[in-house]
């Protein structure tokens, strides 16, 4: 104990660093989107006038529904496929594609975004050449790429908690004579239910973010939010960017607390159930 | 058919739809892609629509296959990709070192809080990363630009006279590099250090082993595969990365997706992109398939 008490010393202070600069960026965004100045840099005094700028902004607006609507499709396909995969991959023993499967399923965790981006662009270039879909590129076509690269996110989070639950209770649903997939949809789904909130809410989140892969698979009809930025962010620092920015972090920030005070409780409640077991 | 063979049957069709879901999806959308992507960088750049020529061609009663490794020399003779490539390389390499070096210690003193700050403490490392890439890349544009906050700051309180050039220089590419994929690195080292046995460190510590000496025979080899996993994280992307050289990046920091994306989008040259691209992957098949070896025994534990 002596020794884990004395070594965090230095690794403390650097944990609060690591915070420091991972926070401190994103509060001058949060701070600088009340500046009233045009100029990000120089402090001209407190308004909220950008908020009203940005809300009254159409093409942004247009396209965080663009966004959402993307990434809620593209989330909900992933969390199927992925979770398909992830139980193919631990409860399937070995099969004939499984060295495949795997491969694709971790690939994705890594590729630089503009290699998938081309890739998918001319997957879809040569569809078009060959069955005549997708006649023009658009929100299916960002849609398509999401899922694929987000299903791999779902798969690699569901994995991990089919591995780690107890196999037996399954084993035992099957014995008394339940059909697998009633098995799957009553006994299994439930117990993997929170993984499976935590892969779709990262696809959410992967595909809200995603610029790179969409500006690729995009026509000229679809802007997503990111494409509309980026094409602004470019020109250089914008106030109104900074009030996107504190919305877009207020809101995760609102997101993970609810996650932690979920998880919290349910900590709790085990804890409770633990203590109060018969026989203790 | 004895019924229970019939079941077995449906159980076997059944168990092979499920199977091919995912990898008919993933093969569609994710596999056979690159091989277009093998065909595109073989064919002639032209003014068509889909600006490239055909591989295969039927004429005069024959049969041609045309195989243009043109873009390839072109690629590998024009310096200017090469120094992307380089340029690429080194800057993902600097920018993993650094992420680290920053990421290994801040795992360790998560890995070594009291039980109930772990949650929070990986919350909050993991936060930043679900808000925007792309703004966390603008928030840097806004404190290392020659009006930025940092200039500003040292100007007015005297420190220097002439804003310092900090945008548009390898280093600010390298802090927006780690800034962005830091969360990246302290998740699968935290995730090792976590499961790390601390009765082994006690009874280094009993057997009269100095701190820095049980750190470095126990600790550190026990967590090789959380600093392996962490580094791939952050390299194999790093290489390939687009918005973080062209937001905060200047001319002489050249990097090979940036150059791809100028090739595809400004030069509308769809062949030698698509070359560009094959080139980076054969790169980093040897980085990619480590992961894929580290990722698969970390599932099969």
């Amino acid at each position: 104990m002596n020794l884990l008490h004395k070594r965090p010393a230095m690794t403390t202070v650097m944990l609060v660093i690591g915070l420091l600069f991972l926070y401190l960026p994103m509060g001058v965004l949060v701070v600088y989107s009340f500046n009233e100045s045009q100029l990000v840099t120089v402090w001209a005094g407190f308004s909220p006038k950008w908020y009203g700028e940005l809300l009254a902004d159409r093409q942004i607006l247009s396209a965080v529904w663009t966004s959402l609507k993307i990434a809620f499709l593209a989330a909900s396909m992933a969390a199927c496929l992925g979770t398909v995969a992830a139980f193919v991959m631990t409860r399937f023993g070995r099969f004939r594609g499984k060295m495949v499967l795997s491969s694709m399923v971790t690939a994705p965790l890594v590729m630089p975004e503009v290699i998938t981006g081309l890739s998918l662009l001319l997957l879809f270039v040569q569809m078009a050449q060959l069955i005549g879909w997708p006649t023009d590129r658009g929100m299916a076509t960002i849609w398509i790429a999401h899922t694929t690269f987000c299903s791999a996110y779902v798969a690699v989070v569901v994995a991990a908690r089919l591995r780690e639950i107890d196999r037996s209770i399954e084993e035992a649903a099957m014995d008394l004579g339940a059909p697998p997939i009633k098995t799957f949809f009553t006994v299994t789904l439930p117990v993997i239910s929170p993984a499976l909130a935590a892969g779709w809410l990262l696809a959410f989140t992967l595909s809200l973010d995603d610029l790179v892969i969409a500006s690729f698979v995009s026509g000229p009809g679809a802007n997503t939010l990111p494409m509309v930025v980026f094409s602004s962010v470019r020109m250089g620092v914008s106030p109104k960017i900074n009030a996107l920015a504190t919305l877009i972090i207020l809101a995760v920030s609102l997101a993970t607390l609810l996650a932690w005070l979920l998880m919290h409780r349910h900590e709790k409640k085990r804890h409770l159930a633990l203590n109060h077991a018969p026989g203790q | 058919m004895p019924p229970i063979r019939a079941w077995l049957k449906q159980l076997t069709l059944g168990r092979r739809v499920v199977i091919a879901l995912p990898l008919v999806w993933l093969t569609l959308f994710f596999l056979a892609p690159f091989a277009l992507v093998l065909k595109i960088s073989l064919s002639e750049a032209a003014i068509s629509i889909p600006p490239y020529g055909p591989l295969v061609g039927y004429a005069d009663q024959t049969l041609q296959i045309f195989l243009n490794l043109g873009n390839y020399l072109f690629v590998f003779s024009d310096s200017l990709y090469f120094a992307a490539y380089w340029g690429s390389i080194k800057t993902a390499l600097v920018a993993t070192l650094a992420c680290l070096l920053l990421g290994y210690p801040m795992a360790y003193a998560m890995a070594r809080a009291p039980g109930r700050w772990q949650l929070i403490l990986l919350l909050l490392v993991m936060l930043p990363s679900w808000t925007s890439f792309l703004i966390r890349i603008y928030a840097w544009m806004g404190i290392l630009s020659n009006t930025g906050l940092i200039n500003n700051s040292l100007l007015w309180l005297g420190v220097i006279d002439t804003p310092l050039q900090m945008m548009n220089t390898q280093l600010a590419v390298i802090i927006g590099i780690v800034y962005a994929y830091l969360p990246f690195m302290v998740l699968p080292l935290y995730a090792h250090l976590v499961r790390l046995d601390t009765a082994l460190l006690e009874a280094a510590s009993d057997l009269g082993s100095r701190k820095f000496n049980t750190f470095i025979k126990v600790t550190l080899p026990l967590s090789v595969g959380g600093i392996l996993a962490g580094c791939m994280l952050v390299f194999i992307p790093a290489v390939g990365e687009f918005v973080i050289p062209e937001l905060l990046g200047g001319p002489d920091t050249l990097m090979i997706g940036k150059v791809l994306w100028e090739e595809f989008f400004l030069n509308r040259d769809w062949p030698v992109a698509s070359a560009l691209a094959m080139v980076m992957l054969l790169l980093l098949l040897m980085p990619i398939v480590m992961f894929h070896r580290y990722q698969s025994r970390e599932l099969e534990q």
